[in-house]
């Protein structure tokens, strides 16, 4: 067993596409739980109607990426207000419920066999990369780019560069944000929602701008997503998603805006060190009892008890502020 | 502290950034290729072996390979461009067909390969006659409970079995069908509402608790060695050193008290390791019924150690709620993927109650397996009732779940109610989970489809009451199976969302709870 290579694999998983992808996904989440303290447990539900978004439009209708783009956020906008409006004006808890299952249900409907004209049921929809890459001006794909471990093909570096890019202008985005008067009212919601009802702000509209603008980002996390892998399944936006990107979230540290950002390149470099250990191991005989699909299930479990962890020890992450995350329901 | 941690994250990342790089990247070394998976149309984990794969670059045929036991198959290829992927349709079993999809045609696919890409070829199989649409009332003779093939082909739907017939018939019967289904979610979810009432809790690892109850009488009712015995002890040792804590408190002295419950605990681990090293020779097997009773005894053992041991632990500690909320959810992720682990991805059924003669009353038939259900969770729902409105500790858990505050000034044990009220959740959640996979399936994510089941019940019928979770899981069940009249089946749990949503819009508080702010 090398563990150099492993070493090297799981930093390069670090600063790839995946780990921007969810980067992105997880500034949203960053709004509406860090900084406002929504409680989004179905942050794939955007994903997942970003990525459909390219994909139907695109395979179906055959319009350009960009329109697939942005029928992708029209449908999180739509997604974000009717889940917002019947429970935005209840407690946390009540937000947290429709989530999940509204996001399990996206899932089942999607992969239904009567949508499957549009969506291809379970089978999902493929070639969605070409012509975001017609859009590569700066590499190219046969070349490889990059040294040692961190070499990845022109298409990859394409791609990392935009995902990348917006998950910077995201970070920024955030950050001027959240130091306008605009963001004040927001985390003051998160602080206290009655003081701030009580300096006669509209609360649920605040509530309601910051859940679209999250999901927004989500739909591009989504729509990046079908354009990196090129092919989407529903399968993909299993619940488990969101789960990774709340420990995303609170590894770096919710309420931050680089906490998603070191967050997802944590996350991602220990996912892959785990896994590839443990199939190291496994090859080398030390794990008898494991076969093949175990690896992924005591990943997922691993991920589980990291969350579980976190929460009980660390709960301001790598970076957060500990006073700002001792938010409660109210 | 916080500039130590990112300094040693960020020198970690730099480490790795220098580490001289002659290492080939592993995903990215094998050039092109071709991949996939073969599996049967019911159980997509068992491959079809032996499909004859072959694969042309314009006239030139590239590779021809056959699938292997596990229905894998790859082809290597020369270089990026387009290809020609046809399937001999002659290797696939007779049983099955080649499922026509927008990429494959008549057994041939076109597929396009980039640079160094790995593309995976999506072909399925399906039974013959299945996409021509099937006969809509599969005529069976002997009366005997047929598969819906479609149905179970799904394994994301909850399959409903005899119904047929006109409109009028299949009202009634989707009407006893939801009234089954109902009241299975009724009995999972009145701990998840009691749960919430006295902790105010959301516990999103209940729907794992049920799938644990279902996998538990699925072990010993089908056998249970080396490890039956081992989660026996286990738990064992767990429901001693909780009962000691919660009787023995204040007739002991503190120190003994704790001595003799860790004993416990290891002990049991320790005859845990014992038995699972003695493995296959402990051989027993009981039936289904008796295997139900382990896994409600089980179950109400899991919750009671989530309580004590997690839950109480970290309501001490002033951690809140929204940080439990988090903590649920990891609790869920561990439990539904150790029962991964331990029981494997396959969908079984309890052995010996699938083929059965229906029984009919009128226009409906069911199998006695049904009615039975029926009868126990009807049975268990009145027992669980009088328990709440008639005994002292039914009393104390109403109130606690009322008022928690309120009721622990009247000087009620509020810690050792909130225990008792998990020892209910979770034996129920077991025996829901029983019912359920005798129903339908049982495989390791049936919990969490329930879940969502379970929430719209609890929210219907009003959060933390326990009553409401009973009206709330009958009427849950009855609008997802009257749905299938009108709509497609896979819509079945949206409509139960739609009407939580609804809900929500008129009525927040939910049809038994009680009017108060609750935002």
């Amino acid at each position: 067993m090398d563990i150099f290579l492993i070493l090297a694999e799981a930093a390069r998983s670090a600063v790839g596409p995946v780990a921007a992808i969810y980067a992105l996904a997880a500034i949203g989440l960053n709004l509406h739980f860090g900084y406002t303290g929504l409680l989004n447990f179905g942050q794939v539900g955007f994903m997942l109607v970003g990525a459909y978004g390219v994909g139907i439009s695109v395979t179906v209708f055959e319009l350009p990426l960009l329109v697939g783009f942005l029928v992708g956020l029209g449908c999180a906008v739509v997604l974000a207000l009717l889940l917002g409006i019947p429970t935005l004006r209840l407690r946390a808890d009540y937000l947290s419920i429709t989530t999940i299952a509204a996001a399990e249900v996206l899932r089942l409907v999607y992969r239904a066999g009567f949508a499957e004209p549009l969506t291809n049921g379970v089978y999902g929809i493929q070639n969605l990369s070409g012509e975001f890459r017609t859009w590569n001006v700066f590499f190219d794909p046969g070349e490889r780019y990059g040294f040692g471990a961190f070499s990845f093909s022109g298409n990859h570096m394409w791609l990392m560069t935009v995902t990348w890019g917006l998950v910077a202008l995201m970070a920024l985005l955030t950050w001027l944000l959240m130091h306008s008067p605009w963001g004040r009212v927001v985390k003051g919601i998160r602080e206290d929602e009655e003081a701030v009802r009580s300096l006669g702000k509209n609360v649920f509209a605040y509530k309601m701008q910051i859940l679209v603008l999250g999901g927004l980002i989500g739909a591009l996390a989504g729509s990046m997503m079908a354009v990196h892998q090129g092919a989407i399944q529903p399968d993909q936006f299993k619940p488990q998603v969101t789960f990774f990107l709340w420990v995303i979230l609170l590894l770096g540290g919710a309420g931050r805006v680089f906490g998603p950002i070191l967050g997802s390149m944590a996350f991602w470099f220990l996912m892959n060190f785990t896994d590839k250990f443990l199939r190291a191991l496994g090859a080398e005989g030390y794990l008898p009892f494991l076969s093949g699909p175990d690896y992924g299930a005591i990943q997922l479990a691993f991920v589980g008890v990291m969350l579980v962890l976190l929460i009980v020890f660390r709960p301001q992450g790598l970076i957060g502020d500990r006073k700002e995350m001792l938010i409660n329901v109210k | 502290m916080r500039t130590r941690l990112v300094t040693v994250l960020l020198a970690l990342i730099t480490a790795f950034l220098v580490i001289p790089g002659a290492v080939a990247t592993a995903d990215e070394q094998g050039g092109e290729s071709l991949h996939g998976q073969i599996g049967q149309p019911d159980d997509r984990d068992q491959g079809v072996e032996g499909i004859l794969i072959t694969v042309f670059q314009g006239e030139d045929e590239i590779d021809a390979v056959e699938t292997d036991s596990d229905g894998i198959w790859e082809v290597e290829l020369p270089e990026p461009g387009g290809y020609r992927l046809v399937l001999d349709q002659e290797s696939v079993p007779s049983e099955f067909a080649v499922r026509e999809t927008t990429l494959v045609v008549d057994g041939v696919a076109e597929v396009e390969v980039e640079a160094n890409e790995q593309r995976r070829v999506l072909i399925a199989l399906e039974n013959p006659g299945e996409s021509a649409g099937q006969d809509e009332s599969s005529p069976s003779p002997d009366d005997e409970a047929t598969e819906d093939d479609d149905a179970a082909a799904d394994e994301e739907v909850v399959a409903v079995e005899g119904v047929s017939g006109g409109f009028g018939e299949r009202f009634v019967q989707l009407t006893a069908a939801g009234l089954l289904f109902g009241l299975v979610i009724a009995i999972s979810a009145i701990g998840l509402s009691l749960i919430f009432g006295t902790t105010q809790v959301i516990n999103f690892s209940h729907g794992d608790m049920v799938t644990f109850g279902a996998m538990m009488a699925l072990l010993f009712s089908t056998g249970a060695a080396g490890l039956g015995n081992s989660l026996l002890a286990i738990f064992a040792g767990l429901g001693i050193a909780i009962l000691l804590g919660a009787f023995m408190e204040g007739k002991l002295n503190r120190t003994t008290l704790i001595i003799l419950q860790w004993a416990s605990v290891f002990g049991g681990i320790a005859l845990a390791t014992l038995l699972g090293v003695m493995g296959d020779d402990l051989g027993w097997q009981v039936p289904l019924w008796a295997a139900a009773g382990i896994s409600v005894v089980m179950g109400a053992v899991l919750g009671g150690t989530m309580e004590r041991y997690l839950w109480r632990p970290l309501r001490k500690r002033n951690v809140a709620l929204i940080q439990m909320f988090i903590v649920s959810i990891g609790l869920a992720l561990v439990v539904r993927h150790v029962i991964l682990v331990l029981f494997g991805a396959s969908r079984t059924r309890y052995a010996g109650y699938q083929v059965q003669e229906l029984v009919h009353f009128g226009p409906i038939s069911m199998p006695p397996r049904d009615l039975v259900i029926m009868a126990v969770a009807i049975v268990v729902l009145v027992l669980v009732a009088c328990l709440l409105q008639f005994t002292r500790i039914g009393k104390a858990m109403r109130a606690v779940s009322d008022n928690r505050d309120l009721a622990e000034s009247s000087g009620i044990d509020v810690d050792r109610v909130t225990l008792y009220v998990w020892f209910l959740g979770g034996g129920l959640a077991s025996l829901g989970g029983v019912l359920f996979g005798l129903n339908q399936v049982v495989d390791y994510e049936m919990g969490f489809r329930l879940l969502l089941l379970m929430f719209a019940a609890v929210i219907l019928g009003g959060l933390g009451t326990a009553y409401g979770a009973m009206v709330g899981g009958i009427t849950v069940g009855l609008v997802a199976m009257l749905s299938t009249l009108w709509f497609p089946t896979q819509l079945m749990q949206a409509w139960a969302l739609a009407l939580m949503i609804l809900m929500l819009l008129v009525r927040p508080q939910g049809l038994l709870g009680q009017r108060e702010r609750v935002g």
